[in-house]
């Protein structure tokens, strides 16, 4: 009986949770015509965003090129096939690697600290003062934050992209013996062949960052606005809002591959 | 006029407000004491549509706050002031701007009306020396300030006051009562203020409240309370130099 009603209350805090979520999508888009005027801290949002996680984004993505080389170059080893390494690494850097690693480190850094900020005002009244001042807090805090991370999160995903490629050939280079010019060519290849503009690897990928970015904004600005109970409350938004970024990256990455190489064909 | 007719709140578990009735005639400073925690900005905070009761009623001007919707919330806010204990400033914009706040976001003035008028204000609370500094690096007091300016600014009805001397000086303090004082007399500002300060209720209030298990327990003039041998009049206003 009462684990019936804790579990029933824990999913009903759950959907109240992401029922505020999509609220609060809504109410920004519909607050989206007032940001020419918070397009200068929109712009700075999005300098700080970007400053603050570049130098860890592009190692981990070097990284994640790596080892992104070495797991299929072992097995293409084996085949004697190493020539599509460059292929490889590239495609799958742009589709999946690159947009989930750059989302997952802007929910680290920035997001988490759009929960610290929106929650530590909140929790000491600042947001209920926008409020009484007949000042949205979603067109004052929220929007610019999300507009900062959707424009942000694809550019870092560009630079992912290429330092992962990059870490790639280094392992190419020296532990697969494939050389560079190989890697190079292959890699350009796959990323220019389809005749269009951009690729779908490459449009699919920055899709994927745009709606990452607008995620893990939207995520850490509803943890912080549904904050109370002063700094341990704000505490806990932070740890909501990262670890409900992460789902949701994870989640939508898979929706987004699902329906462009599934659904649409 | 305010009026709160038998409100009743639930907060995290516990009842904070019980059956809370009171009324401030129009031109009048309410002055609300009571414990720390006992519901006193949780009342304020129902004045101006911030929190909804769980039952009772909350009235500005004979209108039901609760039942407002969105357009006829703004508009009543637009009409009250309200200083937050602490000052709820904004950290990223200078004292200035932060006053500036409200009459910039519905642009109802002119660039250099609003500097004007910016700065009339941060003088009344002695705060015009240091309009560029940014809140993180001025002093609680003076942050207090700045709030009490940023209320006072849009040249409202009403002013819901947060402890308006929390951290001040007895000097400071004084100026801030004599402020109080005059807001009321020379703008007919109706006020209800929040204070630990039995200096700050004798001296700015016309009738005093005390909080007391979520409901006024006392309730009268500055001149009934203060000599009155209720032990909460006694507790809050007698004795002490302060
Ligand atoms: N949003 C909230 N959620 C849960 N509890 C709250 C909330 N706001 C206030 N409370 C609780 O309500 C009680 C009264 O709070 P309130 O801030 O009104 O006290 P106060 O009388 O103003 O005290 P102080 O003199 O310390 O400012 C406190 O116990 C507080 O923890
Ligand atoms: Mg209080």
């Amino acid at each position: 009986m009462s684990v019936l009603t804790a579990v029933g209350r824990q999913l009903g805090a759950r959907i109240d949770a992401a029922g505020y979520v999509v609220d609060l999508l809504l109410r920004s888009g519909l607050a989206l015509h007032r940001l020419p005027r918070r397009i200068r801290f929109t712009l700075d949002m999005a300098f700080n965003a970007g400053v603050r996680s570049l130098p860890v984004t592009l190692v981990v993505a070097a990284f994640a090129g790596a080892i992104l080389a070495m797991q299929t170059g072992i097995e293409l080893r084996r085949f004697g096939d190493t020539a599509i390494l460059g292929t490889i690494t590239a495609l799958s850097m742009c589709r999946e690697m690159g947009p989930f690693i750059t989302g997952v480190i802007l929910a680290a850094t920035v997001g988490s600290s759009m929960a610290a900020e929106v929650g530590t005002m909140n929790v000491s009244d600042e947001v209920a003062a926008l409020e009484v001042m007949s000042v949205d807090p979603v067109d004052y805090l929220v929007v610019p934050r999300v507009v900062a991370l959707a424009v942000m999160c694809p550019t870092l995903t560009v630079l992912s992209n290429l330092v992962g490629i990059y870490g790639g050939s280094v392992i190419a280079e020296h532990n697969l013996g494939v050389s560079p010019d190989l890697y190079w060519i292959s890699a350009r290849e796959a990323l220019t062949s389809s005749g269009t503009a951009l690729p779908k690897e490459v449009y699919v990928g920055l899709f994927k960052a745009v709606v990452f970015g607008i995620a893990v904004s939207i995520v850490s600005c509803a943890s912080g606005l549904r904050a109370s109970g002063g700094a341990l409350g704000v505490g806990l938004a932070v740890q909501a809002a990262v670890r409900n970024s992460v789902i949701l990256i994870i989640v939508l990455g898979f929706i987004v591959t699902w329906f462009f190489y599934f659904l649409a064909g | 006029m305010i009026e709160l007719r038998e409100v009743s709140k639930r907060l995290g578990g516990r009842q904070i407000l019980d059956g809370m009735t009171l009324a401030v005639p129009k031109g009048m400073n309410f002055v609300l004491m009571g414990p720390s925690g006992s519901g006193k900005s949780v009342t304020l905070k129902h004045v101006i549509g911030i929190l909804r009761p769980d039952s009772g009623s909350v009235q500005v001007d004979g209108q039901e706050v609760p039942a407002m919707g969105r357009t006829q919330l703004m508009a009543l806010r637009r009409r009250m002031g309200y200083l937050f204990q602490n000052g709820a400033l904004i950290n990223w914009l200078s004292v200035e701007d932060n006053v500036a706040l409200p009459l910039r976001e519905h642009g109802r003035l002119g660039r250099d009306e609003t500097r004007d008028r910016v700065h009339e204000v941060l003088r009344m609370v002695r705060m015009d020396h240091a309009a560029a500094q940014y809140p993180p690096s001025i002093s609680g007091g003076m942050r207090l300030r700045t709030g009490l300016a940023r209320a006072l600014v849009t040249k409202p009805e009403y002013v819901l006051y947060d402890e308006p001397n929390a951290g001040l000086d007895p000097i400071i303090s004084k100026q801030i009562h004599e402020l109080i004082v005059e807001v009321r007399d020379q703008l007919g500002v109706t006020g209800l203020i929040v204070t630990h300060s039995r200096a700050c209720a004798v001296q700015c209030g016309d009738r005093i409240g005390i909080l007391d298990q979520g409901r006024l327990g006392i309730e009268g003039t500055v001149d009934e309370l203060v000599h009155s041998e209720h032990p909460l009049a006694r507790a809050f206003l007698h004795g002490g130099t302060d």
